[in-house]
């Protein structure tokens, strides 16, 4: 995979000074937060269902997509704010039509069902837009500006990122612990009967559940497109890479997930460093079939707690 | 109707239908048609796998399309790469008094000397095999959602290799492999003259796999899959060796899958990565879900029909809008599959049982 | 009961399906297989654009040699396996005179023996040197050799007088194949690679891979892929705060990719036919007026601006029209008058065939071009 004659070991020969050890980290957490979002909308899914829908990584790529066309005609507030709530409506849509009316579906059925959703998300969105790269304007500067932090450069983009993702993650700890809303959807999380029993409705949990992850993703889809721009096809890499920081995390905690979706970030920028490059996109599978394979449960979950939900 | 003769009449009919379109492609002048009904005929081999593994066994695979990879790309390696660097060498000469060496033109004014295709369609199949049995035990102590991404890994992984590795060709594939005679006289290649032969020859061996696959079913390794799928743990406490069953049956599913590369590779002259992709993998589920899971002959049916049409390009730009579209509109409406359920109503009364009994238990 | 309504099904079916239409007698049937969907979609796309324009055209004014063009275009979706399976139903089925396409490299490779084979033109629009090396009595492509991008490439690197370089390629055929050639012509020209790396061609960010470009100190930077990731690379380099030439290779030939490298494309060098940058063509050149044509129908038609990649497919199609023109509408003799072909002007460069070079195209097929801060492309001096 490196050259035969010219190349020299990767990694090995020059030794990784303290900015370039934080060009990799900026790299890394960049990316990480985006797969923590993707993986926090895996979890809050899977919390109040029990599904884990394919169909996630589609919700960054249309809230992105979307973006892009409202912002021709509104400025770019305007166009993220219709985005994402367009993607929520979708989400919901997604639920009703196609999750809610199903009785006691088999594990196997719904994991068919996600995937096809995906698969058909996507070649529809093939179809309504094309085939090429899309991307928002960089929200502040351009694609070279940089501000240099202790010998690395930082995109102003990247903090955006970095910002919004990391707000979006605050607000909804604080949603799920502090608001009524968000403890009823945790109580229907942990046990659906008895929450039922109390008289929450559990349906317009879950269907809060999709919206809630339909408009984290599409808001990620917007401010990370000026980095890494967005197509069609974008959302299948990104839903395996978001699963990964799931199950990195334990599926079912959201602070797992963020957790794991930054380490996975990092694992996957610095295996550049003394990998050669063409091996970065199999990390995110060798992490997820390592932590399948060894610690189902995850670094941070909970064996006990995994197992009375039943898996 | 029970013993080796179950599903003789289903068999007879797909033969009987075989000849017939064979017949009068030939009649028309439309023998073009066979080469697209070939190439669904090996395909088909991987779907009646996993219709066994997941129809049967229960157990979801994302991953099939790389043991399709895995049996194509060991035979063209095989099959393509000249050894006569190391004719000084022992198993050379091992290999060459055993008559597993072929010498042929290279088709750039050399010789290329290499491992006979039997030998290296054998070590395909057998590699399949081997490294389905490596893999199993790790994946089946999963369930449901964990079970099938680490499928779907597995085919990515296996994806990723053929792409990156300069040895399988990287994104160009391996091309110029070379024909596989099957016997005295007959070769698979994708070879005009031989077409009709190469038509019969695909089918004949579909008619096999699903007699033994039919076979297996009715027999009491069947019954004891059925009983795993319907409760692992029922299963487990009649004695039914759980993991080694299901070990097989997913060995037994790459090897048909593998089959199918070896030949379908044959028979195309080349492989490339596309053949692992994810993609490729879904197509198989959504052919296995339209023709019911359990249900072989349904596989049949709508694995020729949609991989004749795909194959044509008759979806146009649609295609893998037309395959995730059917996998979602038959999970949603018909799980059961399209062409109805086979196995009679004392399978379809255990399928209500299994439906009812799966949310509480831990099986898949 | 069931398996006889399955036998009468079937048979059914295999009897609707042969019942089919026989073609008009003066038409000439073209097929195309090009990657018009899926992951290859930005060389099929534009391709399948150029084609049907070119089509229309060429029946608005009556068609070639009294007959009109039919043109048939299947979608591949950059597969191989239904790269063949739709060569054997052209060739077989609809009877096309020749095929042009497909789209990519490893398509290519898949179906050019059976198109040798079977006696049928094909006119690829993939890159790679071993679709026509060795020579295939009936296969030809009309994109550029990369052995000469890399001449061109490291011809500027060595005027400019420095030693050591970093490559980045993509994983598709076309960076893998470029790399070679990269590696392989590096010594001619005293040019050490100091470090080569291989990333995903859907690849959302490179800033790690050019830093460990950056931290081996190399002269220049050599980006060789044709996906929408190479726009990553400049930025990447000039976000960094690195001042290195990057030089891009003629996968580089859309404006797009130089817009989605935003200020990072000023200054980006990369060979590539004069398409690009043919309002600026003195008026005496060749190949201008015919540019500055397809440029403007194809962007009036398409709403896109034009790219190399449509005019592989715009040589394909011209070309084929001159063979059929030169030696009528006869398999063999238009084969035979694309092969003696010499001096025909297209949009790649100006095309000499011989029955050794089925690609045509020489050093002069290129031009060195770069892009400016506004994102426009010229012509680098």
């Amino acid at each position: 995979m490196s050259g035969a004659a010219a190349a020299a070991v990767p990694g090995c020969a020059a030794s990784m000074t303290s900015d370039i050890l934080l060009q990799f980290c900026v790299a890394g957490v960049t990316y990480g937060v985006i797969y923590g979002v993707v993986a926090i909308g895996f979890t809050i899914i899977y919390n109040t269902t029990g599904i884990i829908n394919f169909a996630q990584g589609e919700f960054l790529m249309l809230g992105a997509m979307t973006a892009v066309t409202l912002q021709r005609f509104v400025p770019l507030p305007a166009a993220i704010l219709g985005a994402v709530a367009i993607t929520m409506l979708v989400g919901a849509a997604l639920e009703v039509l196609f999750i809610r009316w199903l009785t006691r579906p088999s594990v196997l059925r719904m994991i068919m069902i996600t995937i096809g959703l995906s698969i058909v998300i996507r070649e529809v969105a093939l179809h309504v837009w094309d085939e090429k790269s899309h991307a928002l304007p960089y929200f502040t500067g351009d694609a070279v500006s940089a501000l240099t932090v202790a010998g690395a450069k930082i995109s102003p983009q990247v903090l955006w990122v970095v910002g919004v993702c990391g707000a979006m993650v605050l607000l909804l700890g604080l949603f799920f612990h502090a608001t009524p809303l968000g403890r009823q959807m945790r109580a229907c999380a942990s046990n659906r009967d008895a929450a039922r029993l109390c008289g929450i409705n559990a349906r317009n949990m879950v269907t809060l559940s999709f919206v809630l992850s339909a408009g984290m993703g599409a808001l990620a889809g917007c401010v990370v497109s000026p980095i890494t721009f967005v197509q069609y096809d974008s959302g299948t890499a990104l839903a395996i890479k978001g699963f990964t920081a799931a199950i990195l995390g334990g599926l079912g905690s959201t602070a797992g997930a963020a957790a794991g979706g930054v380490v996975l970030g990092l694992l996957e920028s610095f295996s550049v460093w003394f990998l050669p490059a063409a091996y970065k996109d199999a990390v995110a599978i060798t992490v997820m079939l390592g932590v399948l394979f060894v610690r189902p449960t995850g670094i941070l979950g909970n064996a006990e707690a995994a197992r009375l939900r039943g898996h | 109707m029970g013993g080796r003769w179950r599903g003789i009449g289903f068999a007879a009919g797909l033969a009987a239908a075989v000849v017939a379109v064979q017949l009068a492609a030939s009649a028309a002048h439309k023998v073009f048609y066979l080469t697209q009904l070939t190439m669904a005929a090996y395909s088909l081999l991987v779907v009646l796998g996993l219709a066994l593994l997941m129809g049967y066994a229960g157990q979801a695979s994302m991953g099939q399309a790389g043991f399709f990879a895995i049996g194509g790309y060991v035979a063209a390696f095989l099959t393509t790469r000249d050894l006569a660097r190391f004719k000084d060498g022992t198993p050379f000469r091992i290999l060459d008094h055993a008559n597993l060496l072929v010498t042929r033109g290279d088709g750039m004014g050399g010789t290329l000397t290499h491992l006979h295709p039997w030998a290296a369609a054998l070590l395909a199949v057998v590699s399949a095999a081997g490294i389905a049995w490596l893999v199993a035990g790790p994946v089946f102590r999963l369930r449901g959602h964990y079970l099938a991404m680490a499928t779907l890994g597995f085919g990515i992984i296996v994806h990723r290799i053929f792409l990156a590795s300069p040895h399988f060709g990287g994104a160009d594939g391996i091309s110029d492999v070379p024909p596989l005679a099957l016997f005295p006289g007959f070769a698979v290649t994708g070879r005009a003259t031989v077409r009709v032969a190469n038509y019969y020859a695909a089918w004949a061996v579909v008619l096999l796999a699903l007699w033994m696959l039919t076979n297996l079913i009715g027999s009491r390794v069947g019954r004891a899959l059925r009983a795993i799928h319907g409760s692992e743990n029922a299963a487990a406490s009649v004695g039914v060796p759980i993991a080694a069953y299901k070990t097989r049956v997913f060995v037994l599913a790459a090897v048909l899958a593998a089959l199918a590369g070896v030949l379908a590779t044959h028979y195309n002259g080349g492989i490339g990565p596309s053949e692992a992709s994810v993609m490729k993998s879904v197509r198989y589920v959504a052919i296995v879900a339209v023709g019911g899971m359990a249900n072989f002959h349904g596989a049949v049916v709508m694995g020729t029909l949609l991989t004749f049409l795909s194959l044509r390009g008759y979806f146009g730009t649609l295609d893998d809008l037309v395959f995730g579209g059917i996998l979602l509109a038959m999970m949603l409406f018909a799980p059961e599959g399209i062409v109805g359920a086979a196995l009679g109503s004392r399978v379809r009364a255990l399928y209500g049982r299994r439906r009812r009994d799966a949310d509480d238990s831990t099986a898949a | 009961m069931r398996r006889m309504r399955n036998l009468v099904v079937t048979t059914a079916c295999a009897a609707l399906l042969a019942a089919f239409p026989a073609a008009a007698a003066d038409t000439i049937k073209v097929g195309a297989i090009l990657a018009v969907t899926g992951p290859a979609a930005f060389l099929g796309a534009p391709e399948a654009k150029t084609l049907e324009m070119l089509a229309a055209q060429v029946n608005a004014a009556g068609g070639i040699k009294g007959m009109k063009v039919e043109l048939l275009i299947k979608d591949s979706a950059g597969d191989a396996e239904k790269a063949l399976s739709l060569a054997k139903q052209l060739v077989e089925e609809e009877k096309v005179f020749a095929i042009l396409g497909p789209s990519t490299s490893g398509e290519s490779m898949k179906i050019k023996q059976y198109m040798d084979e079977n006696a049928t033109l094909l006119l690829s629009c993939a890159a790679a040197e071993a679709i026509t090396t060795p020579v295939l009595k009936w296969v030809f492509k009309t994109p550029q050799n990369d052995a000469n991008a890399v001449r061109w490439i490291f011809g500027d690197i060595q005027k400019k007088g420095l030693k050591k370089v970093g490559v980045l390629n993509s994983n598709t055929g076309f960076g893998k194949a470029g790399r070679g050639q990269l590696e392989k012509l590096a010594p001619e020209f005293g040019i050490e690679i100091a470090i080569a790396e291989e990333y995903d061609k859907a690849a959302v960010d490179l800033d790690a891979e050019v830093t460990k470009l950056k931290a081996k100190d190399v002269q220049a930077v050599i980006n060789w892929s044709i996906e929408p990731a190479q726009s990553k690379v400049p930025v990447s380099v000039r976000k960094l705060g690195w001042n290195v030439p990057v030089y891009q290779s003629h996968g580089f030939g859309n404006v797009k990719y130089a817009e989605a490298c935003g200020p990072a494309a000023e200054g980006v060098l990369f060979p590539a036919g004069r398409l690009l940058v043919a309002d600026v063509l003195p008026d005496s050149h060749p190949q201008k007026a015919l540019l500055v044509k397809y440029k403007k129908d194809y962007e009036a038609s398409a709403k896109e601006a034009v790219s190399t990649f449509g005019g592989h497919a715009y040589d394909a199609f011209t070309l084929l029209m001159k063979a059929i023109e030169i030696g009528g509408p006869d398999k063999e003799k238009a084969r035979a008058a694309l092969e003696n072909l010499k001096g025909f002007v297209g949009t790649a460069g100006i095309f000499n065939f011989s029955p050794q070079d089925h690609n045509g195209l020489g050093m002069d097929a290129f031009e060195m071009l770069t892009a400016t801060k506004d994102c426009k492309f010229v012509l680098a001096r």
